[in-house]
Parts: C-alpha cells; sequence; structure tokens
C-alpha cells in the first residue's frame, strides 16, 4: 500500500533521515519504534507531505507521492495526527471534527462518521459543543484521532500518541487504534512506548539516527536481544 | 442635547474605525503581518464609491456593493503580488514591503487622477431627523445600519460557514490545517478578501459623511484603525469592533470637551498606554509565540 525507497531528509544541514525504506501493506498496524530524534516523526512528516524528500522514491498505492502538496495528500486517504496533537484549540469539538470532514461533500457520510467517532469515543460526545483548548490532554488526543478519521482514511498515521497521558488512558487509546485497524483501516504508528507499540503492532521496523536498523514481526523484535535492552527496558 | 449629538458623532466614527480595524485584525491574525497598506485600500473603497456614484450614478447600495468587490480583487491581489512570497521571510521585511504598498497605491493613485480631492455627492440632501429632541444627519444612521449589518454578517461568515472555521484554524495552527487538507493559500486569500471589502464599505460611508476624499486620506484613519485593533487586542474579531467604537467615542469626547487640536494626540497616546500596560489589548489572550 506504502512503500519508502531509500528515502533522504534534511532539515537546512541536518540530515534527518538516511536512506529510508520501508513498506506498509493494507490492513496491518507497522510500529516504528527509536529514541527521540531518531527520525520518527520526520518519517510521518514526509509521507504527509509536510516536508520534502531529498532523494528517494514514496510510492503510495502504486503513484508517487513526492511532489504532491500535503492538502491534496489527504484526499488520497492518508490522515495523519501529528505530534502534540495540534488541535484547534479555538475551535469547539464539532468544528475540529467538521475540519477533519474538510475536503469531502457528502454530509451523510460526513454525519454517519461523526457518529462512529461518538461511538468510539463516548468522551467526545459529551463534549460536543466546547472549545477544544478546555479539553483534557486524554480527550484532545481522542478529537486528534477523531478528526483524523473524519476524512475516512484508508492509511492512518499515528504520531506518539501516548505522549504525555497517564497509563490508563495509553491502554485505552492503544485499544481503540487496535479497533479502529479491525474496521479496516491501515495504521502507521510512530512511538517511544515501544513496549505498547509492540503489543498491538503486526510489524515494526526500529529507527536509530535516521536508519532504519531492525525490521521484523512484532514479536520478533519483541524476542529480540537488542531491542529489549534498549527500548523494553531490560 | 448637546453630548446625544456627540455620542451618534462618536458611534459614526468608531463604526467607520472598527470596519477598518477588522481588515487589520483579521490579516495579523493569520498571517501576523500589520497591513500598512490597508488604509490605501480604504481609500481606494472611497474612490470606487465615488466613480461609481457621480459616474455611473449608481445608487447608494450598488455604490457600496460595487466598491466592496473591487476592494476585495485588490486586497486578494495585493497579497498575492506582494506579501506571499514573503510568508517565510522576517516579519521586518513584509512589514516593510506592506508600506512599499502602501505608497505605491498612494502615490498611483495621484498620478493617475492628481492629489485634488473630490466632494462625495450629497445623496440626502441634508435631510435630519430628531431624537430625544436632538437632530442628527440621516448619514449617521446610513453609516450605523451599514456597519452593523456588515459586521453581523462578517460574525456569520467566520463563525458558520466552511471558509470561516478554515480561517480560524489557518489563523490557529497552519500546518496542522494542511492536515485537513485546507488550503493555507485559499484560506488567507479570502481572509484579505473580506477585510478588504470592509475596508471598501468603510470607504463609501466615510465619504458619505465627512465629504471630502482624497488619495492621501487612507493614512490617518489607517492608523486609528490599526490603534483600534491594538486596543481590542490584535488578532481579535470582538476586540475590532470593540476597540474601533471606543476609540472613535473618545475622540470625539476629546474634540467635545474642546480640545480638538489634541485629538490625534490622544489616539496615540492610548497606543502608547496600551502597548505599555495592556500589550494584549482588551480581548487579546496570551497567544503563545510559535518557534
Amino acid at each position: 500500500m506504502l512503500s519508502l525507497k531509500s528515502t533522504h531528509v534534511f532539515y537546512g544541514k541536518i540530515h534527518a533521515l538516511k536512506g529510508v525504506s520501508l513498506d506498509v501493506q493494507k490492513g496491518e498496524i507497522v510500529t516504528l519504534i527509536g529514541s527521540n530524534g531518531a527520525g520518527k516523526t520526520s518519517l510521518l512528516r514526509t509521507i504527509s507531505g509536510l516536508v520534502r524528500p531529498r532523494e528517494g522514491e514514496l510510492l503510495y498505492e502504486g503513484s508517487a507521492l513526492n511532489r504532491i502538496p500535503a492538502e491534496k495528500i489527504v484526499s488520497l486517504g492518508i490522515s495523519h495526527v501529528p505530534e502534540g496533537r495540534r488541535i484547534f484549540a479555538n475551535l469547539s469539538v464539532r468544528e475540529n471534527l467538521e475540519m477533519g470532514a474538510y475536503l469531502r461533500k457528502d454530509k451523510d457520510g460526513i454525519q454517519s462518521d461523526m457518529e462512529r467517532v461518538f461511538t468510539l469515543f463516548p468522551r467526545l460526545k459529551e463534549r460536543i459543543r466546547q472549545q477544544a483548548g478546555t479539553l483534557s490532554g486524554g480527550e484532545q488526543q481522542m478529537l486528534a484521532i477523531g478528526r483524523a478519521l473524519m476524512a475516512r482514511p484508508k492509511l492512518l498515521l499515528l504520531d506518539e500518541p501516548s505522549m504525555g497521558l497517564a497509563p490508563v488512558l495509553v491502554q485505552m487509546i492503544f485499544e481503540i487504534i487496535q479497533e479502529i485497524n479491525a474496521q479496516g483501516t491501515t495504521i502507521l504508528i510512530v512511538e517511544q512506548n515501544a513496549y505498547m507499540a509492540l503489543n498491538i503492532a503486526h510489524r515494526a521496523y526500529v529507527i536509530e539516527t535516521g536508519r532504519i536498523v531492525l525490521s521484523g514481526t512484532a514479536e520478533e523484535l519483541k524476542a529480540s536481544e537488542e531491542v529489549k535492552k534498549a527500548y523494553l527496558g531490560g | 442635547m448637546e453630548w446625544l449629538q456627540q455620542l451618534i458623532n462618536g458611534i459614526s466614527l468608531g463604526a467607520i474605525y472598527a470596519l477598518i480595524a477588522l481588515g487589520y485584525t483579521m490579516v495579523y491574525g493569520i498571517v501576523k503581518l500589520i497591513n500598512f497598506a490597508h488604509g490605501d485600500v480604504f481609500m481606494l473603497g472611497a474612490f470606487v464609491g465615488f466613480y461609481s456614484l457621480t459616474v455611473l450614478h449608481l445608487g447608494l447600495i450598488p455604490s457600496l456593493l460595487l466598491s466592496m468587490a473591487v476592494t476585495s480583487v485588490i486586497g486578494v491581489v495585493i497579497e498575492r503580488v506582494a506579501y506571499r512570497r514573503l510568508r517565510n521571510s522576517p516579519r521586518v521585511a513584509a512589514l516593510t514591503t506592506a508600506i512599499g504598498v502602501s505608497f505605491f497605491i498612494e502615490y498611483t493613485m495621484i498620478f493617475a487622477r492628481s492629489a485634488k480631492p473630490e466632494a462625495y455627492p450629497d445623496l440626502f440632501s441634508g435631510q435630519q431627523f430628531e431624537l430625544f429632541g436632538a437632530s442628527f444627519r440621516v448619514e449617521a444612521l446610513y453609516i450605523l445600519i451599514i456597519a452593523v449589518l456588515l459586521m453581523i454578517i462578517l460574525q456569520w461568515i467566520v463563525h458558520s460557514t466552511k471558509i470561516g472555521k478554515a480561517m480560524r484554524a489557518v489563523s490557529y495552527d497552519a500546518e496542522a490545517a494542511r492536515l485537513m487538507g485546507i488550503s493555507v493559500d485559499r484560506t488567507i486569500s479570502w481572509t484579505f478578501a473580506l477585510g478588504s471589502a470592509l475596508a471598501g464599505a468603510a470607504g463609501v460611508i466615510f465619504g458619505l459623511y465627512y465629504t471630502r476624499i482624497d488619495p492621501l486620506m487612507g493614512l490617518i484613519p489607517g492608523l486609528k484603525a490599526f490603534i483600534a485593533a491594538v486596543l481590542g487586542g490584535i488578532g481579535s474579531i470582538p476586540g475590532a469592533m470593540v476597540g474601533g467604537l471606543l476609540l472613535g467615542l473618545v475622540e470625539t469626547l476629546v474634540s467635545a470637551l474642546g480640545f480638538s487640536l489634541m485629538r490625534d494626540a490622544v489616539a496615540f497616546i492610548i497606543l502608547i498606554l496600551i502597548l505599555l500596560f495592556l500589550p494584549t489589548g482588551l480581548f487579546g489572550k496570551n497567544v503563545r509565540e510559535k518557534v
């Protein structure tokens, strides 16, 4: 479904991605684990068009993404839940969800997708009229995921959904991510919380200073000594 | 009933400031640029209205609409030609460019039709109306109705339409808005179109009320409206409305007390005080600067 081949990304002089290759198959949950600054966020930003690769190939369902602007990539079925959630704090919960469906014209479909988001996150329904900036961190994460789902994505990119959340909430968010996947959305999730990510993923990649250093099924990586030592705390 | 008359004068002046201030504040909210050419868009609006009334012999409302249409296109063109390529440059570059655009418009206008002032036609032949024993010019009533109506329409656009919500989303976080599929360029164009249309309308009602218009007329009202926008809290739409109204009232009050020579000075003193003691203005929030 998505495939990157030896992708290089630079921020000025900083070489953030040094020839990353990665594949995501339809229906999978793929996770990319790595420590802070390893290039996880850069990779997602490259896929969603916010940064441009200097070299490499970015194929999505057979067509190249390299030259398509971010605001067009959404309409191809890729939604990105950015790091730090980035909800519109000055808009209401409902308006945030409406922005997620910005490019869609099918009123009925939008309405039923909003219902679907409320089924996944009943808390959002209770807060529908509230300004998004007044939500708690966990609720904001729910809203960020819900907003991305409103575009009815085929591929959902999640950047650190567990960041700054209490363990109970992390558990809940990950269960919902699995449910979204079960309903047919392919997922690429970037995480520092390798334990949680490997628990729900089918396959995984490990990234270190801009390079993929390990890849395999989630089971394989969980069993790998290197991963255990570096990311699973023993 | 002198004070009532002054009150109406103040509100009329304030409504004009508020309409111009809205454009400043909306543009600042979305691109963080003080568009110093905005006062000149107001001037162009006054002239379009003038020619529409005198040459095309259109009525007041068609002239108002024509002026708004022309100025909105001019606003979009200014952004497209002068500001867009500077969006990622240091702010000083954009600010300097805005001042350049302002001079360009003023002196192109002088070049095209000379600097001589024009007198707006007297549409209401000096009609007055009475209220609580005081009499007012009919124009004041028109200014108020037009200004209030436009502000209601603006509120509706910003809060209830898709483009209005996109404007608020982009002004909060342009990159996140792109991830939703919102075209930042198009949204910014809409913001310039709306703000400039309001300035155009302000130009027409200014001409109607104060009669005299000339190519440099945008300078002082433009600065005053900027003060009004800062007073209300730059970036805040209700702030621009309240700030404009307050400034109009204060200036009229100062004149009424016999200090009319101090009128402009008072406006700038307000600006200095606000910047010193309440830099976020009356309605401004403490917004974090994005790094």
